[in-house]
């Protein structure tokens, strides 16, 4: 494991020793504005590399760590921060009223997934936005600040930006907070208006900047170039000519295709999602869809959302670009969660309209996808149970018979798009075992990975396994009662994050993307006697009598 | 706890200032109607103005937390509520949230055990607090609609009624000055006892609280225990609704206290949290159809971004391309 992380044996004491409590001390007596602030290995990212910034056209590029004493802050900084708060306050509703409507009930408190892991209070998702609004209040409203000490109000400071960048990169953006909220705040708001604040004075995260800038250049957060992205895809072909004695035929930048299909770019090159990849091929192979893969919109995720709104437009904006050029119908999009946050919320007003596009009709069955006329991209999960509910794919579940699954729900998708029963649907399809996890773990109160919105950085082990274990807790149980031993996914960051939660957590657990079980099961036509799974695990579900 | 009994403080100061102004200053007329007309315009003025100014600032994205499945294929079934998608919807989960809370009524409570093992309790003493306190209040306020009219509206007439339901006191006992006293207790407890809320709690969260009591306190020993005579405070408001700035007849001082603080209320009311009254309405989360693939939104403000074309990206990577085999716009 991770020299980032502490032993499992250690972490488990510290959960003990605070049971049934969560706050990892007893505060009482104590203010939260006096706690120290404390860096220590595995609880920092390292900071954006100079070359990077200076490939975005960043400030303040310099070599620094979370640990220095002195972080080395442009000259200004203050002003710099002031007038960015002042500038998001005018054009976000959302922020202003956030930072304004909070009665500080305390129903968020344990809902956060990084307090439950850490017992830290500042992760509590109200004093997280207290730390921006305590210096939002200093700075702003009149009456609050002719009662000074009294609205718990203070100055911007070196220490305070500190604070930020520590609490502002525990939190992945998951939204679960805003779900129990009476006023309906949302810290991932906040956390973005933070992130893009302190992106103003160069206090930023190398594993977020670093995607950003590949994407820029090359398509996709890997920056994988295209000659590259084609040799992995077509690996990818041959390993499943091996497996299935089927010779899919994906193409590349092809103008004229009817679907633009975009994915992760994680899918492409990550284990496990290139199996998940490799679903998705045997799905379009057996089904005949017309379709094209982009190498230069090569990327469905979208780190520009971790920066600032701007960065996420401008690497969205590829997608619709490259459409056009390619003269698609329309795009079809995979698995993955905070890239279907921004298809579902955001990319249509950033850089829509897209009338060069038609409303999206499944070729196979006939279907109008009605709820994507103006965005024109679907979902591979709405399309895929869309095929099965008009009994188009040829599928055995028991080839997956050595999967005894349960199912994660991607922060993203369930909270930023309420996306649950289409998933559900095509797992209970391809699949004969599977078990839903305690209800207050899944659906809209499900539980993030621990590494989202850009966190899932080595040095950040520490609080990546505290993060992720109530979803680990979660999973613990149906891996106990039902020997559940597989959970499904749709989101890349969980295929690339959650391995190693469940290695940390409950071994035995392997991770698999909803598609990886669709081309497990799919019968394809012509093919060679199946024995193994797209893992080349063997499938044990096939008995006597089966082809 | 600094921030405990300074609000505690504050409010007893509160309470002694009508007092002493008007046992001893002999200013029945700054008390009885200076105060309570400007209060009510700064509550009025104050509140439009703080809903104006979040009013124009923009929503450039709709980000509506789902909480229920969202509207999609013919056969899978959309929860109207919790993920709407039609303007309908949206007054059914807006309204919801404010008259019954929803959000809260799913709070759950998290503790760990052995293993290590989180588990989560259903817990909906919070949303019953929250409720009994509102809606008290509501009631209260509109029961007190009667000192304004020379005759009692039906509707106020009603409340009174059903409020006095348990008619064994003399005065009749209001079930929801129990009720709110109740409530007030409880949401002043839960701050202190558990260790969380102690942490994230404010000056500003005890004050309206010990504020809202003081005022609850004042008017039930009007009621219960001076029994104080409440014609000439009818009197009172009655000419101040004819526009005629006179003071009538022998008000008694506790009457005072409990107008003043009520006056504090409504001064203190749009500079404070209290304002999620109106902000509650207008949370994006909550009061935005989760449509956005189905309509465009649109964003004033959408900044012109200037991306990496594909020409570009094909002249950085041409050669490599057509290695690859690759169609290329330029050969």
């Amino acid at each position: 494991m991770s020299k980032y992380v502490p032993k499992l044996s250690e972490l488990k004491q510290e959960f003990e020793k605070k049971k049934p409590a969560l706050l990892k001390e007893d505060y009482s007596g104590k203010e939260w504005w006096d706690l120290p602030v404390e860096f220590r290995d595995g609880n920092w990212c390292f900071p954006g590399k100079t070359e990077v910034l200076e490939d975005l056209g960043f400030p303040n590029p310099r070599k620094w760590a979370a640990t220095d004493a002195d972080w080395q802050l442009p000259d200004g900084w203050e002003k710099t921060i002031r007038d960015g708060l002042k500038s998001r306050l005018k054009r976000f509703r959302s922020f202003k009223l956030f930072l304004d409507t909070c009665v500080r009930c305390g129903a968020c408190a344990d809902k956060c997934h990084f307090f439950l892991g850490t017992g830290d209070p500042k992760n509590m998702p109200v004093l997280r936005a207290e730390l921006i609004r305590s210096v939002y209040r200093n700075d702003f409203p009149l009456a609050e600040k002719i009662l000074k000490g009294f609205s718990g109000s203070r100055k911007l400071t070196a220490e305070v930006i500190k604070e930020w960048h520590l609490y502002f990169n525990q939190c992945t953006e998951c939204r679960r907070c805003s779900v129990f909220c009476p006023m309906g705040i949302d810290t991932a708001e906040i956390t973005m208006m933070a992130r893009e604040l302190l992106n103003l004075i160069g206090v930023n995260n190398n594993w977020i900047l670093a995607p950003v800038s590949n994407c820029n250049r090359t398509g996709n957060h890997l920056g994988i170039e295209p000659h590259t992205f084609v040799q992995n895809i077509e690996s990818l072909v041959e390993d499943i000519e091996d497996l299935t004695g089927i010779k899919v035929n994906p193409t590349f930048n092809r103008k004229g295709a009817e679907i633009l299909f975009i994915t992760p770019s994680g899918d492409v090159f990550g284990d496990p999602g290139v199996y998940t990849m490799m679903g998705y091929l045997l799905l379009f192979h057996h089904i005949g869809l017309d379709y094209t893969i982009s190498t230069y919109a090569s990327e469905g995720g979208n780190f520009g959302m971790f920066t600032s709104n701007e960065m996420m437009k401008k690497l969205n904006a590829k997608m619709y670009h490259e459409a056009k050029r390619l003269g698609v119908k329309w795009i079809l999009g995979g698995e993955c969660g905070h890239m279907w946050r921004v298809v579902h919320q955001y990319m249509d007003t950033m850089n829509g309209p897209a009338d060069f596009l038609e409303e999206p009709v499944s070729p196979i069955t006939g279907t109008r996808f009605s709820n994507a006329a103006a965005t024109k991209m679907v979902h591979i999960a709405e399309f895929t149970a869309d095929l099965i509910h008009h009994k188009k794919l040829k599928l055995d579940p028991k080839r997956n018979d050595h999967l005894l699954t349960t199912f994660h729900d991607s922060c993203n998708v369930a909270r930023g798009m309420g996306m649950f029963e289409e998933p559900r649907y095509v797992l209970r399809s391809v699949c004969n075992s599977f078990h839903e996890m305690a209800e207050n773990t899944i659906r809209e109160q499900t539980f993030c990975c621990g590494s989202g919105s850009g966190l899932n950085a080595e040095e950040f082990m520490d609080i990546r396994m505290r993060g992720g274990f109530p979803r680990a807790s979660a999973v613990r149980q149906v891996q106990e009662t039902h020997k559940v031993n597989t959970l499904v996914t749709i989101c890349a960051i969980d295929r690339a994050s959650l391995p190693t939660l469940m290695k940390y957590w409950n071994p035995g657990v392997s991770v698999y993307g909803l598609h990886e079980l669709v081309g497990n099961a799919l019968v394809m036509k012509g093919e060679k006697k199946r024995t193994e799974d797209l893992r080349e695990s063997p499938m044990t579900g096939l008995g006597e009598g089966e082809e | 706890m600094k921030k405990v009994w300074l609000p505690l403080l504050m409010t007893g100061i509160l309470c002694l200032i009508p007092y002493v102004g008007v046992q001893y200053g002999g200013l029945g007329y700054l008390f009885a109607i200076i105060i309570p007309c400007a209060s009510l315009v700064i509550l009025i003025a104050g509140f439009a103005i703080r809903m104006v100014n979040w009013l124009i600032r923009p929503v450039p994205f709709r980000i509506p937390t789902t909480c229920g499945q969202e509207k999609s294929l013919d056969w899978i079934r959309q929860d109207k509520l919790e993920s709407p998608s039609r303007l309908s919807h949206v007054v059914g989960r807006v309204l919801g949230e404010v008259l019954f809370f929803r959000s809260l009524f799913r709070n759950t409570k998290a503790e760990l055990y052995a293993g290590p093992k989180l588990v989560y309790g259903s817990t909906k003493w919070l949303w019953l607090g929250g409720m009994v306190f509102h809606w008290s209040l509501l009631v209260i306020v509109l029961r007190h609609s009667k000192f304004f009219f020379s005759t009692v509206p039906p509707f106020a007439d009603f409340l009174d009624n059903a409020d006095r339901f348990f008619d064994i006191t003399l005065p009749a006992f209001y079930m929801t000055d129990a009720l709110v006293l109740a409530a007030i207790s409880f949401l002043v407890v839960r701050r202190l006892r558990d260790l969380k809320l102690r942490l994230i709690s404010l000056p500003t969260d005890f004050f309206p609280l010990f504020l809202i009591l003081a005022i609850v306190l004042a008017g039930m020993s009007m009621r219960y225990v001076t029994k104080i005579n409440v014609l000439p405070v009818h009197d009172q408001i009655l000419t101040l609704m004819d526009h005629s700035f006179i003071l009538s007849g022998e008000i008694g001082v506790l009457f005072y206290v409990h107008l003043f603080l009520v006056c504090v209320l409504a001064i203190y009311f749009p500079f404070s949290k209290l304002m999620h009254a109106g902000g509650i309405f207008l949370s994006p989360t909550r009061n935005l159809c989760n449509n956005s693939r189905e309509k465009r939104h649109s964003n004033p403000w959408n900044p012109d971004i200037k991306f990496k074309s594909y020409t570009e990206y094909e002249d950085a990577f041409r050669d490599k391309m057509k290695k690859a085999g690759l169609p290329v716009e330029k050969e």
